[in-house]
């Protein structure tokens, strides 16, 4: 048990020490979801009432599409280095390098939204800074980082990846897209945890099913 | 000439033909009119069997996915993606059929209500399907990564549903339309010919995947010949 940790953890850190290096993921991924918000607010009237209104849907649209690139990002320099071949001669099972790679991906894309979610509150003028937040965002992240990874894997041999990702991902993470855009609408507009328990049991559900089962099918991605 | 004609004469050809004209007779003759929809409730007679039709694509996708990746044998992702095709054309055909229904009886065309929030999401998912076979290059690992993709559907499909139903909860539909609410005035004629034409639609259904599956074969076998031609080209050369 502690030795597949390790694994999970050497390949996360693999990573991110590439990803401190040169910044590639989490300034892509933060720059996509700021635009799309900046673009968002000169295409809707912003006032104090609709801000609530659509705030939580345009955010977590951006973090998204944002998290499409950044999921396409992380497997694609993989394929140019050739390191995939490499990662596939170790020694290690297959849902270990998947659980890795997702870790990876999951920081990036959490420390995007550091960055993306104060932007927002401040264009938006909406109170986020909350433990609410807090738990909506890494749930929403570990089941985007869950399912982009899986889906990164498989559209990265494809002749057109940056079609392909989208098309897969986005109609599958569309419950947990909900499940964020509701509970968020819940926080901005001041109500309490019982208000969104519903859609946080769902994006739980969600993150254990896609975690789960993404880990047991990857040995077919990487086979060869 | 003669057998050539007799070959297109599938047996489930002329059922589902012969079947869908009793579908057709019910549907437009037999039937009377709903009074409170009008003419426009016979939609439901096709609307419920692509329905089902696209359900039961669905469910055969799923199925032969799961089986495909445990067996890896080459007829299951002929099934796969022979039901994959036919589920998304009734998928299709059940998306219009339904609106052009709603408009005039529920006074819009699309609303947030869960089942076709579901449906509308697991259409896209199995076009997706469709397109990353279109775009990969063709092999093993193509039918691999089609198989997870179809397993990824079965499971996400629960979770869209609650969703969606939470969702609906939360924004209900604006359902306003003139018969909106009313009851059927139709009774158990309604049950038969809804029981017809699904049947009808199921055969078709079966017939069209059974052709594709056909073909699919037809084109791996084209594959392995024109292999087996080149090697021994390449020995007869030698």
């Amino acid at each position: 048990m502690m030795g597949s940790l390790a694994i999970i953890w050497a390949i996360g850190r693999k990573d991110l020490l590439l990803e401190i290096r040169n910044k590639d993921v989490v300034v892509a991924v933060a720059g996509f979801a700021l635009l799309v918000l900046v673009i968002f607010t000169f295409a809707i009237d912003l006032n104090q009432g609709n801000a609530k209104l659509v705030g939580p849907g345009v955010l977590w649209a951006g973090i998204a599409f944002a998290g499409v690139t950044g999921h396409n990002r992380a497997f694609a320099l993989e394929v140019e280095g050739s390191t995939l071949e490499a990662l596939m001669l170790a020694p290690i099972s297959r849902d270990l390098i998947y659980l890795g790679k997702a870790l990876g991906n999951f920081l990036f894309i959490a420390v995007a939204q550091i960055i993306v979610i104060p932007v927002f509150a401040v264009l938006f003028n909406l109170v986020v800074f909350r433990w609410e937040m807090l738990a909506i965002a890494l749930l929403t992240t570990l089941g985007f980082s869950a399912v982009g990874t899986l889906f990164a894997a498989m559209s990265v041999r494809v002749r057109a990846r940056e079609v392909m990702l989208p098309l897969l991902f986005l109609p599958v993470v569309t419950p947990l897209l909900m499940a964020a855009v509701e509970s968020t609408s819940h926080m901005v507009n001041g109500r309490s945890w019982s208000d969104m328990a519903q859609w946080l049991q769902l994006a739980v559900a969600f993150d254990v099913a896609f975690i789960v089962v993404s880990a047991f099918i990857f040995q077919h991605i990487l086979e060869d | 000439m003669l057998n050539k004609v007799l070959d297109l004469l599938d047996p489930l050809l002329i059922l589902s033909a012969a079947l869908m004209g009793v579908a057709l007779y019910l549907i437009f003759i037999w039937v009377p009119t709903e009074t409170n929809q009008g003419a426009v409730q016979r939609i439901l007679y096709f609307h419920v069997p692509v329905a089902w039709g696209s359900m039961l694509g669905i469910f055969v996708v799923s199925g032969s996915s799961f089986m495909y990746l445990w067996k890896k044998t080459e007829k299951w992702d002929r099934l796969a993606v022979a039901s994959a095709e036919v589920g998304v054309i009734f998928g299709g055909m059940m998306l219009l059929s339904g609106m052009i229904w709603a408009r005039p009886v529920w006074a819009v065309w699309w609303t947030g209500e869960a089942k076709l929030t579901t449906a509308l999401i697991l259409f896209f998912i199995y076009v997706a399907y469709l397109m990353f076979r279109a775009y990969f290059p063709p092999g093993a690992q193509r039918q691999r990564l089609a198989a997870i993709i179809g397993v990824i559907g079965a499971v996400d499909t629960p979770i869209i549903y609650f969703a969606a139903n939470l969702w609906s909860q939360a924004h209900p539909p604006l359902i306003t339309g003139p018969a909106a609410d009313a009851e059927s005035a139709l009774g158990s004629d309604l049950g038969i010919v809804l029981t017809a034409s699904t049947v009808a639609f199921t055969f078709l259904f079966i017939y069209l995947v059974q052709t594709r599956y056909k073909i699919r074969k037809s084109e791996d076998d084209l594959v392995e010949l024109k292999r087996a031609v080149s090697t021994s080209a390449m020995t007869g050369a030698n």
